[in-house]
């Protein structure tokens, strides 16, 4: 089944309720998946700087001195947030490369979750209340972000399995569903020079649109893409720095439904997620059709 | 009138309380509020019962639903009226995939509009949708009857058998073996009838046009191989 949220903020005085409600939507939707839960949040960022978010699987040993160690071997002021399992790494965004390439070759142990100006990916196996409550993610805050809960069909009930996935800088996808195609699809893109660290269909969705991006498509038009390249069921829900975009595909066999407002768009598998969001009884509420993108964005409504 | 608040209440209570109705009994009416979204309210009800849902429901709401009049003043999720054998199911806002799915009998009411593969594989309910039904809508139904007020989407009527629709207006695509077929006097008059039946007083039969089986698909034949 798996669950999935999204809510993308037009009001800024509902900036600081983004970690709160996005929490009680995923929530809610615990009984789709209880296989592993994750959420990504688009924080404010600081000008210049870039934020990479790091998962361990022994935080204790990993991390202990690792944000010293950027900062000598890169010669410049690296902070290191340590939540659980995970770190968020701010450093200067010409920093990013040389910082990716020294933890993938000195600490191998280390995954990155997550890279760009201001998005945070937090996941674990497990129920998303737990998950949640161990990023502290209620007082995060921001302007959208999106989450999910996984009953794992189609590879292994691991950290790595759950979702979002972020395959490029500041985007991530969370998905519903199984691709038919994602194999040879996945061949393809590494073809093109894709990296992958699963087996997961849902990898390979989102490293499918960052490389359509990559060709200079804006989200939505990569969106549009999707619906011919991929094959097989999917609600995705995607993020990038400052969109949000949603698509089903042309038989919609798996659940979605989206509501609006002057402040807020949201969407959830269900219903019941988006009961708890403020003037719910007055929103424009719909269920997206198929085969069809939807898209906003906070720079282009600007 | 015993009234259920779902915010306080495990749905549990409340069709338990549903289905233990003595016969006879004047106590027949039921409220329930603050459903926000919760699946499988009212399901399952075997008696003239009168259920009065105050919000929007999740999932197979009314499901199994005999001989009840149960009203959702709100939206429905998927699969409302799933596999209903008779009785009055009216959802006064929109509703989910698959309304009315298998129903063998008694009659929906959607105020609003039905998502996809509405009245899939009906087997003798009469639905009636006031707005539009999306995509794959009676695909494999049977029999009963399919009423839209405005439009349909793609494939309409898929590896249709017996049922008949009636959409009043634009149909996006025909699916398998689904055809127009002339709108006779006693069509008219059925339509008139459901439509009475469901509430709808400003609209004529004569508006709708009328679709049906083209019954080539019934047994399989090599030359029909591409119509499959």
């Amino acid at each position: 089944m798996c669950g999935i949220v999204g809510l993308f903020l037009k009001d800024k005085s509902m900036e600081p309720l983004l970690g709160s409600l996005l929490s009680d939507m995923l929530v809610t939707m615990t009984d789709r998946g209880p296989d592993s839960a994750g959420i990504a949040i688009y924080g404010s960022g600081t000008p210049g700087q870039a934020k990479i978010t790091l998962q361990s699987a022994t935080p204790e040993t990993d991390f202990a001195a690792l944000g010293a160690a950027l900062s000598d071997t890169l010669g410049t002021l690296v902070s290191l947030t340590i939540k659980d399992t995970h770190a968020v790494v701010s450093l200067p965004r010409d920093q990013l490369n040389p910082a990716r390439s020294l933890l993938s070759n000195h600490h191998p142990s280390i995954r990155v979750t997550s890279t760009g100006d201001s998005i945070e990916i937090y996941k674990e196996t497990g129920l998303p209340k737990d998950v949640l409550q161990r990023f502290d993610i209620r007082k995060m805050t921001g302007t959208h972000g999106i989450g999910h809960t996984r009953m794992a069909t189609e590879s292994a009930v691991t950290t790595l399995g759950a979702h979002p996935f972020s395959t490029g800088s500041d985007q991530c996808l969370v998905h519903n569903g199984s691709l038919s195609n994602h194999n040879n699809l996945r061949r393809e893109l590494k073809r093109i020079g894709m990296q992958f660290e699963t087996e997961n269909d849902s990898e390979v969705a989102a490293a499918y649109l960052t490389a359509e991006m990559k060709r200079g498509k804006d989200l939505g038009e990569a969106l549009d893409s999707a619906i011919q390249d991929l094959d097989g069921f999917f609600t995705f829900v995607v993020g990038t720095r400052s969109g949000f975009g949603v698509l089903r595909d042309p038989i919609a066999c798996k659940p979605a439904v989206m509501a609006e407002t002057d402040r807020y768009v949201a969407f959830g598998s269900e219903y019941r997620a988006l009961v708890g969001l403020p003037d719910i009884e007055n929103a424009r509420v719909w269920e997206p059709e198929p085969a069809t993108v939807y898209f906003w964005d906070h720079e282009k409504a600007a | 009138m015993p009234q259920f608040d779902l915010s306080d209440t495990p749905l549990r209570e409340l069709n338990q309380a549903l289905h233990s109705v003595p016969e006879g009994s004047n106590d027949t009416h039921f409220e329930v509020i603050n459903p926000r979204g919760s699946h499988s309210v009212a399901v399952g009800i075997d008696q003239p019962l009168t259920v009065e849902i105050k919000g929007n429901v999740g999932y197979y709401c009314a499901g199994m639903n005999a001989e009840a009049t149960v009203t959702v003043h709100g939206s429905a999720g998927p699969g409302v009226a799933e596999n209903m054998m008779s009785g009055t199911v009216i959802i006064e806002g929109d509703a989910s995939q698959y309304a009315g799915a298998t129903g063998r009998g008694g009659l929906l009411v959607i105020k609003g509009n039905a998502a996809s593969r509405c009245g899939i594989s009906m087997k003798g309910i009469d639905i009636v949708v006031h707005g539009s039904i999306g995509h794959m809508s009676a695909f494999m139904a049977q029999s009963g009857h399919l009423v839209v007020l405005g439009d349909a989407g793609e494939a309409l009527g898929d590896s249709l058998y017996e049922a008949k629709l009636f959409v009043r207006g634009e149909v996006k695509s025909l699916g398998a073996d689904c055809i127009e077929k002339p709108m006779k006097p006693e069509h008219l008059e059925k339509l008139a009838e459901l439509l009475e039946r469901a509430g709808v007083t400003d609209v004529k039969p004569e508006e709708f046009r009328r679709y049906g089986s083209a019954r080539k698909l019934y047994n399989f034949n090599i030359d029909n191989a591409d119509a499959y």
